[in-house]
C-alpha cells in the first residue's frame, strides 16, 4: 500500500488530503473538509495533469522570444519531455496568439500553441 | 496644450479596463499614457496560466489576458501613447509627460486615472551583510529576464520570500534547467497563492523553509553561496541553525509597493498601509477628479479583481466628467432626501449640501490591515459598495464583524482567513441611510485566532 499526500488548491483552507493506493485502486482519502477535496485528490492520484507554459525563439521579431503554452494540459510525468521539445523550436515573426508552434508535443497529442503577439521588426 | 476628457496614466490591465469603461459610459476623448514599448503592462512578463478564471470563465496565460483587452481598446478606437513616461500631474489635472517623437508636452484633462501599478521592493531594503556580487536580483527582473529577454540569470538558484513571484519563478527556472535549492520564507506562513506554492513547488520538490532567512551572502565578484538560518517568532536569527547553501543566483521577492511617486508630488494622500492613494466609494482620490485603480491602489494578486476595480473607475470618471460638464456654467441641482433639491457648485465641495459631502470613514480594526475604499459617502454611494480587505496574519474559525458606531451590524463566519487573500464584503446604501447619525464603520476580525 502506497499513502499520497497533498494540499488542496480548490480554496484557502488548503486542507492537507492524504490518499491510500493499493495498486491502481484508491483504497482511501482522508483530510479533505468538503467534496471538492475527495475529487482533487482522486485526480492527483490517477491522472494527474498540468498546463505548461514556456517561451521559445523568434526570429526577426519585436522581442527574441515569445510565450507558448500547452493547449492543453498534459500529464504530469510528461512535463519535461515536453519541455525539451519546447526548447528546440523556434518561429519566424511575426506570431500572433493561437498560431500553433508544435504538434503532438512530447506524443501527447496536445498542441504547443503562441500566446503573446510579436510583431516582425 | 492639449485638452483630454480622460486621461490614463499606466496601460496595464488597469488602465485599459478603465479605459474601455469610460468609452462605453459615453467618454469621447480618452488618452492612455504607457511608458513601456507595449501596452499590457506586467502581465506580459507573466506567461504562467491561470489569469482570468473569475472574468472569462477560463484560464488565460498574462499575454492572452492582457490581449483581451488591448483588442478591445483598438476596437473602441481609444488613442494610447507608448514610450511616454508621465513626468507630472497638477492637482488641477495637467499632465506632463515626455517621449521619443514629441517631447516634453503638457495635457488638460477634466479627470485622470491613476493605473501606475507597482514595483518590487528594491533589494536596497534587505538588511543582508555581505558584498553585493552580481547574481542577486528582484523575482521580477528575473522574470522579465527569462520571459520576454529570453536569458538565464543562472544555474544554482535560491529564492527569498515566497510571493507568488518567487513561486512562479521557481518553477520557471526549474523547467529552464536550473536547480532551485529553496525559496526561503522569513514568516511562518507563505504570502503566495496555495495553488502556486502546489503547482511550483512541491510538483518539482523544491523546499519552501518557513520562518527561515538569508544572512549572509558569499562570493564578491559573482554570488557563491549564502547562509540559511531559522528566525524566532520576532523574525531574528537563531544562533546554531544557520546552513551553507551553495549558488550561483540569489531572488528576492519581498513584496510589492503601489507606485505613487507621482500622486505624492501631487499632494493626494496617501494610505500608510496599502501605501496607496485614499479613496472614496468612487476610486477618487483626496484630489478632486483623480482616480485610482489595480495596483497603484493596492496589491492584488488577481487580476481579474483589478480588471473589476479599473471598471468602475472608468465609470465613476466618466459620471464625474459629464456632471462637472453639466454643473460648468454654473450650478448643478441635486434631489435632496425629503424630495428637496439643494443647488451647489461641482468645483466648490463647500457649498455642497451637508447631506452631500458627508463622509464614513471605514476603520481597519484588530486582524485588519487595511480597506478600500477608506470612506464612503451614503449620498453618492451606488446601491452597493464591495470593500476589499486584507488581514494581517492567519486566522482559524473566525468571522468578519462590520460595526455602524458601536452597532454591529454583520457577522460573518469564515473557517479560514490568510494576508494572503484578498476579502471582500458588501455595504448597501440601503442599510446606510437607515444610521443617519453614523461617523465610522469599523471592520474586524473576531474570536480566536492561531498561527497556522
Ligand atoms: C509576477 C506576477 C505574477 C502574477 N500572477 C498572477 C496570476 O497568476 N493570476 C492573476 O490573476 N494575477 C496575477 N498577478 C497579478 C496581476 O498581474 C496584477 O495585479 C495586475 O497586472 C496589475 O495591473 P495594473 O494595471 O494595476 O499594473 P501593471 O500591470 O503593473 O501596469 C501598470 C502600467 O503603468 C505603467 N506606468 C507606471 N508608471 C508610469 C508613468 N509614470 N508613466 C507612464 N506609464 C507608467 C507601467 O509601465 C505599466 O505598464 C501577478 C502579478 C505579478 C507581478
Ligand atoms: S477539501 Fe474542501 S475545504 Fe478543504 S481545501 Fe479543498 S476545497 Fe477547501
Amino acid at each position: 500500500m502506497e499513502l499520497h499526500k497533498f494540499i488542496c488548491i480548490n480554496c484557502p483552507l488548503g486542507c492537507s488530503l492524504q490518499v491510500e493506493v493499493e495498486g491502481a485502486d484508491i483504497i482511501s482519502i482522508s483530510g479533505n473538509t468538503c467534496k471538492r477535496g475527495e475529487v482533487y485528490a482522486r485526480n492527483e492520484v490517477t491522472n494527474p495533469v498540468r498546463v505548461v507554459t514556456s517561451t521559445i525563439k523568434v526570429i526577426g521579431g519585436e522581442q527574441g522570444v515569445v510565450s507558448v503554452k500547452t493547449k492543453d494540459p498534459v500529464p504530469k510525468d510528461k512535463i519535461a519531455a515536453c519541455m525539451e521539445e519546447i526548447k528546440k523550436i523556434t518561429v519566424k515573426a511575426p506570431v500572433h496568439i493561437k498560431d500553433v508552434a508544435a504538434k503532438n508535443i512530447a506524443g501527447t497529442k496536445t498542441e504547443v500553441v503562441v500566446t503573446k503577439e510579436v510583431r516582425e521588426i | 496644450m492639449t485638452d483630454y476628457e480622460l486621461v490614463i496614466i499606466g496601460g496595464g490591465p488597469a488602465g485599459l479596463a478603465a479605459g474601455i469603461s469610460a468609452r462605453k459610459n459615453g467618454i469621447e476623448r480618452i488618452l492612455i499614457l504607457e511608458r513601456d514599448k507595449e501596452l499590457g503592462g506586467i502581465l506580459n512578463q507573466c506567461i504562467h496560466n491561470g489569469f482570468g478564471l473569475h472574468t472569462f470563465q477560463e484560464e488565460l496565460t498574462g499575454p492572452e489576458y492582457a490581449d483581451r483587452y488591448i483588442q478591445e481598446v483598438r476596437k473602441l478606437r481609444i488613442e494610447c501613447r507608448l514610450n511616454t513616461m508621465v513626468l507630472d500631474i497638477s492637482p488641477e489635472r495637467k499632465v506632463t509627460a515626455v517621449n521619443p517623437s514629441d517631447g516634453m508636452f503638457e495635457i488638460q484633462a477634466q479627470a485622470v486615472i491613476l493605473a501606475m501599478g507597482c514595483r518590487e521592493r528594491p533589494r536596497g531594503a534587505l538588511n543582508i551583510p555581505g558584498y553585493r556580487p552580481a547574481g542577486i536580483f528582484s523575482a521580477g527582473t528575473a522574470q522579465r529576464l527569462v520571459n520576454i529577454e529570453g536569458y538565464m540569470p543562472g544555474k544554482e538558484v535560491v529564492i527569498l520570500g515566497s510571493g507568488d513571484i518567487g513561486l512562479i519563478m521557481a518553477r520557471r527556472m526549474t523547467l529552464e534547467g536550473a536547480s532551485v535549492k529553496a525559496v526561503a520564507e522569513l514568516m511562518p506562513y507563505s504570502s503566495g497563492l496555495k495553488r502556486n506554492i502546489v503547482q511550483c513547488l512541491d510538483d518539482y520538490g523544491i523546499p519552501l523553509m518557513l520562518s527561515h532567512t538569508v544572512v549572509r551572502i558569499w562570493g564578491k565578484e559573482r554570488l557563491e553561496g549564502i547562509t540559511l538560518a531559522e528566525v524566532d517568532e520576532k523574525g531574528r536569527p537563531i544562533p546554531g541553525t544557520e546552513e551553507e547553501i551553495s549558488c550561483d543566483t540569489l531572488l528576492l521577492s519581498v513584496g510589492l509597493i503601489p507606485e505613487n511617486e507621482l500622486s505624492k508630488d501631487c499632494g493626494i494622500v496617501l494610505d500608510p498601509s496599502t501605501k496607496g492613494p485614499e479613496v472614496n466609494e468612487s476610486l477618487e482620490t483626496t484630489s478632486e477628479g483623480i482616480f485610482a485603480c489595480g495596483n497603484v491602489l493596492h496589491v492584488h494578486d488577481l487580476v481579474d479583481y483589478v480588471s473589476e476595480e479599473a471598471e468602475l473607475a472608468g465609470k465613476y470618471a466618466a459620471q464625474y466628467i459629464k456632471e462637472s460638464k453639466a454643473s460648468q456654467p454654473v450650478e448643478c441641482i441635486k434631489e435632496g432626501k425629503n424630495g428637496q433639491s439643494a443647488v451647489y457648485r461641482k468645483e466648490d465641495k463647500s457649498s455642497r449640501p451637508a447631506e452631500l459631502i458627508r463622509e464614513i470613514r471605514l476603520i481597519p480594526e484588530s486582524g485588519v490591515s487595511y480597506t478600500v475604499p477608506q470612506k464612503i459617502s451614503p449620498a453618492r454611494m451606488p446601491e452597493q459598495v464591495t470593500v476589499r480587505f486584507r488581514v494581517r496574519s492567519i486566522f482559524h474559525r473566525c468571522s468578519v464583524g462590520v460595526y455602524f458606531g458601536e452597532r454591529c451590524i454583520v457577522q460573518k463566519k469564515r473557517l479560514i482567513m490568510a494576508p494572503g487573500e484578498m476579502e471582500s464584503i458588501m455595504l448597501s446604501r440601503e442599510k446606510l441611510r437607515e444610521f443617519p447619525e453614523i461617523k465610522t464603520i469599523t471592520i474586524r476580525i473576531e474570536e480566536q485566532m492561531e498561527e497556522a
